[in-house]
């Protein structure tokens, strides 16, 4: 029997592998993010966190194994429709010259449409850049670029919201207003969000779950009350 | 003030390429105490050059001989020699040959049957090769440029290239800026020869036309018609060459393939 909509995780990964030259950088993955729920990745540097995410994106392919977008295999899906759908947020923002409010329009722009301004205005207050609209990007801090990398993914209305250490050039109090966003932001729109970071304190604060990544594989995974006790005891987590 | 001692022409253009050499050679001795060493490749061009264009001079005195069809094929490969020669500088890129050589040969191909057309080049085989290699020379140095130009360009955005790709953008829409940065500065070169043409250099077609007694307003008309179409052909050459290159620089799956523009 086809199994209901609402019985398929909104993202699963199965089996999803990434090897190169012989090297396993992300191992027999197998995932699934429900809708309205935060995951953080964590795990020492290099242990594939941002690989996972590329190839969650498909701007790297998988050696092995695939993903499942609302039980649609991802590779059955044109590449820019699966990626408005799954919405990557870089570590290092990458804003494209211009100013804030271009960066903001660019993917609606690429299928002929726009934001009107009161509303981009709005969602700039809301991550603490009210009035940032026609500022240059050549201006900004690097705090205040990646949360406009962040709100320009958003923009585009994904899915799928999937955060590569979104907050590793903000202040703490910056890094308060962007958890409480996102929190809001993933229970309002129901997206199913992967967040990669290295501060256990940001993934018990506003993470429903953990996965644990070891040299591309999975060592530990669960709700973050029962396995936020296992990593502080733990040696090996950054 | 030669022609007063040499009196065979043959012989005064052996001894004037003899002198030309020398002058060359002390330049790179020259340059030699500033610790710049070139003098062997310098030589080795130098030979290369004078071998090349003697053959051409007994080329040009036997294409008085051979049937008009013929220029087609001359210029042929007249065209795989040049992607051949553009390609080399660019191995890394995957299918290079064959791309240049379609970008060389459609901007060439497409300029020298027009001008053909337009009575620019007359249908003989001693106005269709000089004209025609002329444009596939000029052809083959936009194609090397936008290579190399398209290369950096992706290089160095590579960053707002993924960034562009994870927000839903094609890999055409995202390499607009930078296809037509690559282009622009391909036809530079061009753009200034025909900026400063009568100014700064009077080409050597015209100064040639002049001295085998053409009108110099109709040796200068001539000119600018070949040097416009010139443009015209680097334009398409750059244009189709990067068109395809990007294209073979990302996956089915608008994957950056970005192992291929690293040396």
């Amino acid at each position: 029997m086809k199994p209901k909509a609402a019985d398929v995780p909104l993202l699963q990964t199965v089996h999803l592998s990434r090897e190169i030259k012989a090297k396993k950088i992300v191992a027999d993955l197998n995932v699934s993010v429900e809708q309205g729920t935060l995951l953080a990745v964590v795990g020492p540097s290099g242990s594939g966190k941002s690989s996972f995410l590329r190839l969650l994106n498909r701007l790297d392919e998988p050696t092995a194994g695939t993903v499942l977008l609302g039980g649609v295999d991802y590779r059955t899906l044109m590449p820019a429709s699966l990626r408005r759908r799954v919405g990557l947020v870089f570590q290092t923002p990458a804003l494209f010259p211009g100013t804030v409010g271009d960066n903001l329009q660019f993917g609606p722009r690429q299928r002929g449409e726009s934001i009107p301004a009161a509303a981009l205005a709005s969602l700039l207050e809301e991550i603490g850049l009210a009035g940032y609209a026609a500022r240059d990007v050549g201006r900004l801090s690097g705090g205040e670029a990646q949360r406009v990398a962040l709100l320009r993914t958003l923009v585009n209305e994904p899915q799928v919201l999937l955060l590569d250490e979104p907050t590793s050039a903000l202040d703490a109090s910056s890094e308060l207003i962007i958890e409480a966003f996102l929190a809001k932001i993933v229970q309002q729109k129901a997206l199913a969000c992967i967040l990669v970071t290295h501060k256990l304190a940001q993934a018990s604060r506003i993470a429903q779950q953990i996965l644990v990544l070891e040299q591309g594989k999975v060592t530990l995974s669960g709700p973050t009350a029962e396995i936020l006790p296992c990593l502080t005891n733990s040696s090996t987590i950054p | 003030m030669l022609n007063q001692f040499f009196h065979d022409p043959l012989t005064l253009g052996i001894v004037q390429a003899v002198i030309a050499a020398l002058m060359v050679l002390a330049t790179a001795l020259l340059a030699r105490q500033q610790r710049v060493f070139f003098i062997r490749e310098i030589s080795v061009a130098m030979l290369r050059g004078l071998v090349q264009i003697v053959c051409v001079g007994f080329g040009l005195a036997l294409l008085l001989k051979v049937p008009f069809w013929l220029g087609a094929f001359i210029l042929l490969g007249m065209a795989t020699i040049a992607a051949q020669m553009t390609a080399q500088h660019a191995k890394h890129l995957p299918g290079v040959f064959l791309i240049s050589f379609i970008g060389i040969s459609l901007g060439s191909g497409l300029v020298i049957g027009l001008m053909t057309w337009l009575g620019v080049i007359e249908p003989t085989l001693t106005s269709l090769v000089p004209v025609g290699s002329m444009i596939i020379s000029s052809t083959m140095r936009s194609n090397s440029q936008a290579l190399e130009r398209f290369r950096a360009e992706i290089l160095s955005h590579e960053r707002q290239i993924e960034a562009g790709l994870a927000l839903g953008a094609t890999p055409k829409q995202i390499t607009a800026p930078y296809l037509q940065a690559t282009v622009s500065a391909s036809l530079l070169p061009h753009i200034d020869s025909l900026q400063s043409l009568g100014i700064v250099w009077i080409p050597g077609l015209m100064t040639g036309m002049v001295l085998s007694g053409a009108s110099p307003i109709y040796a200068a008309l001539y000119q600018f018609v070949v040097m416009a179409l010139i443009v015209a052909a680097a334009r398409i050459t750059a244009l189709v060459t990067t068109t395809l290159i990007r294209d073979r620089l990302f996956s089915p799956a608008d994957q950056l393939l970005l192992h291929l523009v690293e040396r």
